[in-house]
């Protein structure tokens, strides 16, 4: 079975190997290894693309495979993070709030040491109280479990109600976007306890590893977001293949079709759905570690807008695309508002990239919706013509 | 007797002498204050200045408060003066003789806020029968401002003779609310009191709410004196807090917080035991207690307070409020005006809610009209539909530059932001928007790309900063019913403006051949060419009509609100709401789904006002769960162009 | 249009070292990290502020640089998106390998900074008044601490002005969150009740002020002198002064003192209304010096428009600039260790007037200005204090009154003094 699943997508094994590759010639490159021909701000670059390049290949397969284009698999990918920021957070601050407290001449207690945790991670944004969302997040099990269990039982929730009532097309997208609206607004409350607009911080600091060099962590994060990029990879493509792949396609082809055949339509699109959610927050847990902060406007509804952008231009409907999408346009955009493109003076105008790096990548969204719709991925299909 | 003959001669001889006197040698008494004056300190100068009595005291008090004195800082002469370019033209503050000096050798004082609201004060009694309309008007408003008893008498006075009828009105009113407070008869008051019953200006219910004030209190014994009303544990007030008060009273012993039990166990920590008990015990808090009882029974701290004795003290008194005006018949009276206005405030703020809530789905559906028709009627998803407001407040904007009378450019501006994006849409629509019927979801993607494009653009050409677009002078100020109900012009204009809109798009689409053809295009594409209408033609002009309100609509937002670069992105999420909550295709439609969005955010706003990001959030979960219920919204289209 | 293009030609003098003024002796070029936002939300802000240090760059390049040294300045854009500022910061210390950085606006985008100042031992200088409770070893607050803007504006109100009531208007942030914390527990200290304490929070960029000017209006009903103190930030400023023009709210009924509204934001609407209104900042540019003078005419000729203003981070980041370059001549070396050392006591002239001094807990002393919005879209000043010395942590609730900062003595930003600790060394992010 699994043998007959690889051969019959060979791309699966072509990708696996150059993803291989590129975390060996990483690694080997790494401060942490040594050589430093990369620097660690680079690894941690890298390490978030892997991620973004997993959530792709979620929206991929929610847009291009089962045709619901999902403007807000981010606020997936936000909770993760959120779920993973509050034990990171909690955590440190308890070291910190510990090592402070174990001069005093008597020993704290419990409600001491809490109040303390509290008045440090809250004290910032004006409070101390511990809200009813942090209960779990002195337990690193505990919020694993949440980064999967927060976003598949929200996805699980609101596919049900949306497929139940049959929304779809545009009019799902726009649901979705309110979805991911509603939630950053309600994440950029004070009162919702997570920190309002401030978010949480610090994340880059990992409980336990206070000795480790970023160089080290950034490596260890990076590795990991290789290896879920990979599972991810494997999973996604062993769905859309089979039998199950073809009634998913079926459905982004024609719904009422698959549905006089006799499939339960809402079943597949609420399971593909919910486990491209689960994915997006274990990338979102992945990603944020290594960003460092993750605040409210991570999950507003235009960085899902740019998630459908990346998947359109690396090629919708072939998951290898989603992958050069994100990577090609989030290193590029960073390449260039990193104001490491050259300006182009042209005598009577100077364009200075910092300013115009939007301009031309909206305008290439258009021309790539206009006259490539099949993407870079695309380009593939010339170079690997196949002879039936 | 003869002596005392002689002291009132010369009394009232310095009297005379005082009113011939010059003001400038009184400000030089007092320089330091009237240079830089504090509202703390500044009356006994300006009390100085009015017994003076010299002439030109008003002159100067009125010309202080508008910043119009200098003084000289070589010898910190005063003089009124007026700034001209890097010179001064000043006057002597008695002789008022002109001259000229360079600027750098003077300081203009700057009265602040407060003190001149006590100059305003000091100046009453020579504006009050001032025989210019604009200082008796002032004189009022500092009253009204600052109201205190010895006005009253010389309020009065002034009534009768008042000619203006306006502001005879004003001092009536005035006087009344200050009878309330300050006349010497009680049934005076009363009667005035009485007479305020209908009036819901902030000025009568503070009259009254000043009259009603209350001071807390708490005693062994029962209540006495004018009491407002006594508090019952419970409802009124928690245990905690009732002890609190009695521990602030000092009828009571205050509790010992657990910070404060920690210090004195830390304090008396003997020999690694504190009480007998070993410190490492010490991290629960009963323990704590244990050794903070033992600590106490030898006399070094203050004991605890249980509970029970917390409760016990409460019990044993009796906690009220009292009026701070002694006669019950005063304060019987001030309450139940207060109470009949309070109904009227009532319903006069479930009015002014509904004003608020008509001109936010005003604002909302003159966003969303343009993107109603592109989207409801064509069925393109126009992302870039914020951008074309945006560039119509920009057009608005532009416009002002070169036309600096602001009601004609407004005039102006209103057409051409129109044409602008109007020739945007119909660009926009064939590039790009032509070649891509057939893909819905694509056009989302590219008009997204044409958003970020144009939003960048903007910043590239206009800059990061807002920029001013500033309504006509007619436009300005409120429409005020009373001091509850009021709601700014520009926000009716804007309500009006969307009414028009409204009525003119009905017009087009129900009565006019466009609007046929529109609607033949819409239903059946195929059969409509076939009946020799040219569907690329309605569809330009569909998307150049539906673009143009956009623009019109920028002009308007900016009126109210800023024009930047990004004031697009904060409407089209709202926008594309408003157009599904309405239901797609449909004008009514979107006049219906702004309605309820704006109503819906005034009611949610309504209840927890100090919170309009939850009010935003609430609403935005309720359309979630309404699409699900209702997938197609409030007017549903039916048959066959309902389906997808 | 014009002008851009010449800010992008000196940007790019800048970036790429210009060679009228190479020193022969400089092996290693002295490099200063900009770390503004060009574009997003915030770029309406901080690009005034990238261009503010391009031309600080410049004047002191023409006076001969630091040390001998050509100063490059490398400005990167972060973009308004907050986790991109540790990016970019991560990226200025170790690939482009600057001597300090100067940069960040939102408290958000320097809590992101922060961990990675922290750990490659960078230094940065910060120009914008904050709500404090923070002090990083590695950060310079050349902007107003609460207690340097807040506590001396709403003194101003209870004395001056005689303000019973509060409303405190905010953004739903944490700048406003904090300050309307502290300024709350002050009020209560100063014995105004709760209930004539009124908050409300709005989002970003909220235009919708119509209920909210109403609320404030109704607050006037128990017949009590009311006053706004007003935490709003940026654009949505142009609504809410438009809102209050509208219901002709003047300055002498309800006054409105913002802690965020200075010349810049002013430029975008017509103050004719709203003459009175007051703001509490350490600069204004009407202030009457040949200092400041010369500071609006070097900023208006390097800029190309005599339009543009000048503004209190401006001057925020003019100090800053100026200390660090004294302080590096002083150490002469651009360490990080010993630049910061040599920072303490650095003083120099405010533009208003008076001396600036860097005191242990990395905070200026800086005179407090309240000025009154004129017809003009300027400030008149009405008060001036004399230089108040900032401070991190507040006095004015509870646990941040034990808590005192001094790099220089005790060598930690947040000292316990009732237990005698240092709670942390790093910030608290």
């Amino acid at each position: 079975m699994h043998k007959t699943f690889i051969s019959q997508n060979p791309s699966v094994l072509w990708f696996i190997a150059l993803l291989g590759l590129f975390t060996l010639a990483v690694t080997v490159g790494s401060e942490a290894f040594g050589t430093g021909l990369i620097s660690t701000s680079m690894v941690k670059t890298l390490g978030k693309t892997l991620c973004l390049c997993l959530i792709a290949i979620a929206m991929d397969v929610v847009w291009g495979y089962c045709g619901i284009l999902s403007l807000g698999h981010f606020a997936f990918f936000g909770i993760g993070g959120y779920a993973i920021g509050m034990w990171l957070m909690y955590a440190r601050t308890e070291g910190i709030v510990l090592s402070s407290l174990s001069g005093q001449a008597i020993p704290s207690t419990a409600q001491e040491i809490s109040d303390a945790i509290g008045n440090q991670i809250f004290g910032v944004v004006g409070s101390s109280d511990f809200p009813w969302l942090w209960a779990f997040a002195d337990n690193l099990f505990l919020q694993l479990l949440m980064v999967v269990v927060v976003p598949g039982l929200l996805a699980l929730v609101f596919g049900w109600l949306a497929f139940r009532s049959r929304v779809t097309g545009v009019y799902l997208s726009i649901l979705t976007q309110a979805m991911t609206l509603a939630l950053s607004l309600w994440l950029f409350q004070n009162d919702s306890g997570l920190r309002g607009n401030n978010g949480l911080s610090g994340l880059q600091n990992i409980p336990g590893f206070e000795g480790s060099s970023q160089a080290a962590i950034s490596l260890a994060f990076f590795l990991g977001s290789a290896l879920a990029l990979a599972l991810g990879y494997l999973l996604f493509a062993w769905v859309v293949s089979g039998k199950m792949g073809s009634v998913v396609q079926g459905i982004r082809d024609n719904e009422a079709r698959v549905r006089f055949l006799g499939y339960r339509v809402e079943g597949y699109k609420l399971f593909i759905f919910t486990l491209t959610a689960v994915v997006s927050g274990i990338a979102g847990a992945l990603y944020y570690p290594q960003a460092g902060i993750i605040n409210p406007a991570e999950l507003a509804p235009i960085a899902s807008i740019y998630l459908a952008v990346w998947v359109a231009i690396g090629g919708r409907g072939r998951l290898y695309g989603a992958v050069i999408g994100a990577a090609f346009v989030s290193l590029l955009s960073s390449w260039f508002t990193g104001g490491g493109a050259p300006a182009i003076d042209l005598g009577f105008y100077t364009i200075l990239w910092t300013d115009w790096w939007l301009v031309l990548l909206g305008v290439s969204f258009v021309c790539v919706t206009l006259f490539f719709p099949k993407g870079i991925g695309g380009l593939f299909d010339y170079l690997v013509r196949k002879p039936s | 007797m003869l002596r005392q003959f002689l002291t009132i001669f010369i009394w009232l001889g310095l009297a005379g002498m005082t009113f011939a006197q010059d003001l400038q040698p009184v400000l030089q008494t007092h320089a330091d204050e009237i240079a830089k004056p504090s509202r703390s300190s500044v009356s006994v100068a300006l009390d100085d200045l009015v017994a003076s009595g010299a002439p030109k005291t008003s002159d100067f008090l009125e010309q202080w408060q508008d910043k119009g004195v200098w003084q000289r800082d070589a010898d910190g002469v005063f003089f009124f003066a007026t700034e001209d370019g890097d010179a001064l033209t000043l006057r002597d503050i008695d002789t008022v003789a002109e001259t000229t000096a360079p600027k750098a050798g003077f300081s203009q004082l700057k009265p602040n806020g407060g003190v001149r609201r006590l100059i305003g004060t000091a100046l009453v009694q020579f504006q009050l029968t001032d025989p210019d309309l604009a200082r008796r008007t002032s004189a009022i408003e500092s009253i009204a401002r600052r109201p205190n008893a010895s006005q009253l008498a010389p309020l009065l006075k002034s009534i009768d003779p008042e000619t203006d009828a306006t502001l005879k009105a004003r001092k009536i009113q005035l006087a009344n609310f200050m009878s309330a407070s300050f006349a010497p008869d009680t049934d005076d008051k009363i009667a005035a009191i009485n007479s305020m019953s209908s009036d819901t200006s902030i000025e009568a219910r503070a009259a009254l709410n000043q009259l009603l004030s209350v001071k807390a209190v708490v005693s062994p014994d029962a209540p006495k004196g004018n009491v407002a009303r006594v508090l019952k544990l419970g409802p009124d007030l928690s245990q905690d807090d009732a002890y609190a008060q009695l521990v602030a009273a000092k009828l009571a012993p205050p509790t010992v917080s657990p910070a404060a039990i920690r210090d004195a166990l830390t304090a008396n920590i003997d020999g690694g035991r504190v009480g007998g008990i070993p410190t490492a015990q010490l991290d629960n808090q009963p323990m704590r207690e244990t050794a903070y009882a033992a600590l106490a029974g030898q006399g070094i701290v203050p004991p605890l307070v249980t509970q029970a004795e917390q409760t016990n003290a409460v019990e044993t008194h009796s906690f009220y409020e009292v009026y701070d005006e002694k006669d019950p018949a005063v304060t019987d009276a001030a309450r139940a005006a207060l109470d009949s206005i309070e109904t009227r405030v009532g319903a006069a703020q479930a009015v002014d809610l509904t004003l608020d809530a008509l001109s936010l789905a005003s604002i909302y559906f003159l966003a969303a009209i343009g993107l109603a028709i592109t989207f409801g009627v064509m069925g393109v998803i126009n992302m870039a539909h914020g951008e074309f407001i945006m560039m119509g407040a920009y057009t608005g904007y532009v416009v002002q530059q070169f036309v600096p009378d602001y009601t004609l450019s407004i005039i102006v501006a209103l057409p051409l932001a129109f044409a602008v994006t109007f020739a945007a849409g119909v660009a926009m629509e064939r590039l790009v928007i032509r070649h891509l019927y057939h893909r819905p979801l694509e056009t989302l993607l590219a008009t997204f790309g044409i958003s970020v494009a144009l939003q960048q653009l903007a910043k590239n050409i206009f800059g990061t900063q807002a920029r001013p677009l500033t309504s006509p002078g007619w436009l300005d100020g409120a429409w005020v019913v009373s001091d509850v109900i009021q709601i700014s012009y520009i926000r009716i204009a804007i309500f009006v403006i969307a009414l028009m809109f409204l009525a003119l798009i009905l017009f087009v689409l129900k009565r006019t051949r466009l609007g046929l053809e529109v609607r033949a295009v819409t239903q059946n594409p195929g059969m409509a060419a076939s009946m020799g209408i040219n569907p690329d033609r309605i569809n330009m002009l569909t998307f150049g009509l539906g673009s143009g309100i956009a623009g019109i609509a920028g002009v308007a937002i900016g009126l109210y609100a800023k024009v930047t670069s990004e004031m697009g992105a904060d409407y089209i999420v709202q926008s594309f709401m408003t157009v599904v909550v309405g239901g797609v295709g449909n004008v009514w439609g979107t006049l219906a789904g702004a309605s309820l969005i704006g109503f819906l955010q005034k009611g949610i706003e309504w209840f927890n006002p100090s919170n309009t990001l939850a009010a935003q959030t609430y609403m935005v979960l309720f359309i979630i769960l309404f699409i699900q219920f209702r997938p197609k919204g409030i007017v549903a289209q039916k048959g066959r162009a309902a389906a997808d | 249009m014009k002008y851009s293009t010449k800010i992008a030609a000196c940007a790019m003098t800048a970036l790429l070292g210009s060679t009228s003024l190479v020193m022969a002796d400089c092996a290693d070029p002295v490099k200063i990290g900009v770390l503004h936002s060009l574009s997003g939300t915030m770029a309406i802000s901080e690009t005034t502020l990238k261009d503010t240090m391009l031309m600080l760059v410049d004047a002191q390049n023409k006076k001969g640089g630091v040390l001998g040294c050509e100063i490059e300045a490398v400005v990167v854009d972060p973009a308004s998106d907050w986790p991109l500022f540790a990016e970019k910061g991560r990226e200025l210390l170790s690939v482009n390998e600057v001597d300090v950085i100067f940069g960040s606006w939102t408290s958000v985008s320097r809590k992101s900074v922060l961990p990675v100042l922290e750990e490659l031992n960078g230094l940065m200088f910060y120009p914008v008044q904050y709500e404090g409770e923070e002090s990083s070893k590695n950060v310079f607050y050349t902007g107003a601490a609460p207690n340097q803007q807040a506590i001396p504006a709403v003194d101003y109100y209870l004395e001056e002005l005689g303000v019973e009531k509060f409303a405190l208007l905010g953004t739903d942030y944490v700048y406003p969150r904090t300050t309307n914390n502290i300024l709350k527990s002050y009020l209560m200290s100063k014995g105004i009740a709760e209930e004539d304490i009124f908050v409300n929070y709005t989002p970003f960029g909220h235009s919708d002020w119509a209920t909210i000017v109403g609320d404030v209006v109704a607050l006037g009903e128990d017949g009590k002198q009311v006053g706004v103190i007003s935490t709003i930030n940026g654009d949505a400023n142009i609504g809410f002064y438009k809102e209050l023009a509208a219901a002709d709210v003047s300055a002498d009924d309800i006054p409105v003192v913002a802690f965020s509204v200075g010349e810049e934001e002013l430029s975008g609407l017509d103050t004719t209304n709203l003459v009175g209104h007051l703001a509490a900042w350490n600069y204004f540019m009407s202030a009457d010096t040949p200092a400041n003078a010369e500071f609006i005419k070097t900023w208006q000729d390097f800029i190309g428009s005599t339009d543009r203003v000048t503004n209190d981070p401006m001057e925020a980041h003019y100090i800053g600039f100026n200390m660090w370059v004294n302080a590096v001549e002083q150490a002469g070396t651009t360490d990080v260790d010993a630049v910061r050392t040599a920072m303490y006591g650095q003083t120099f002239p405010n533009l208003t007037g008076g001396i600036a001094e860097m005191l242990p807990n990395h905070h200026l002393t800086k005179p407090v200005l309240i000025g009154e919005i004129t017809a003009d879209g300027q400030f008149d000043i009405i008060s001036q204090t004399d230089p108040v010395a900032g401070d991190a942590w507040t006095d004015f609730l509870p646990e941040s009154a034990v808590l005192t900062s001094d790099w220089k003595e005790l060598g930690c930003g947040m000292y316990n003094t009732e237990t005698k600790t240092c709670v942390q060394l790093t910030s608290n992010y």
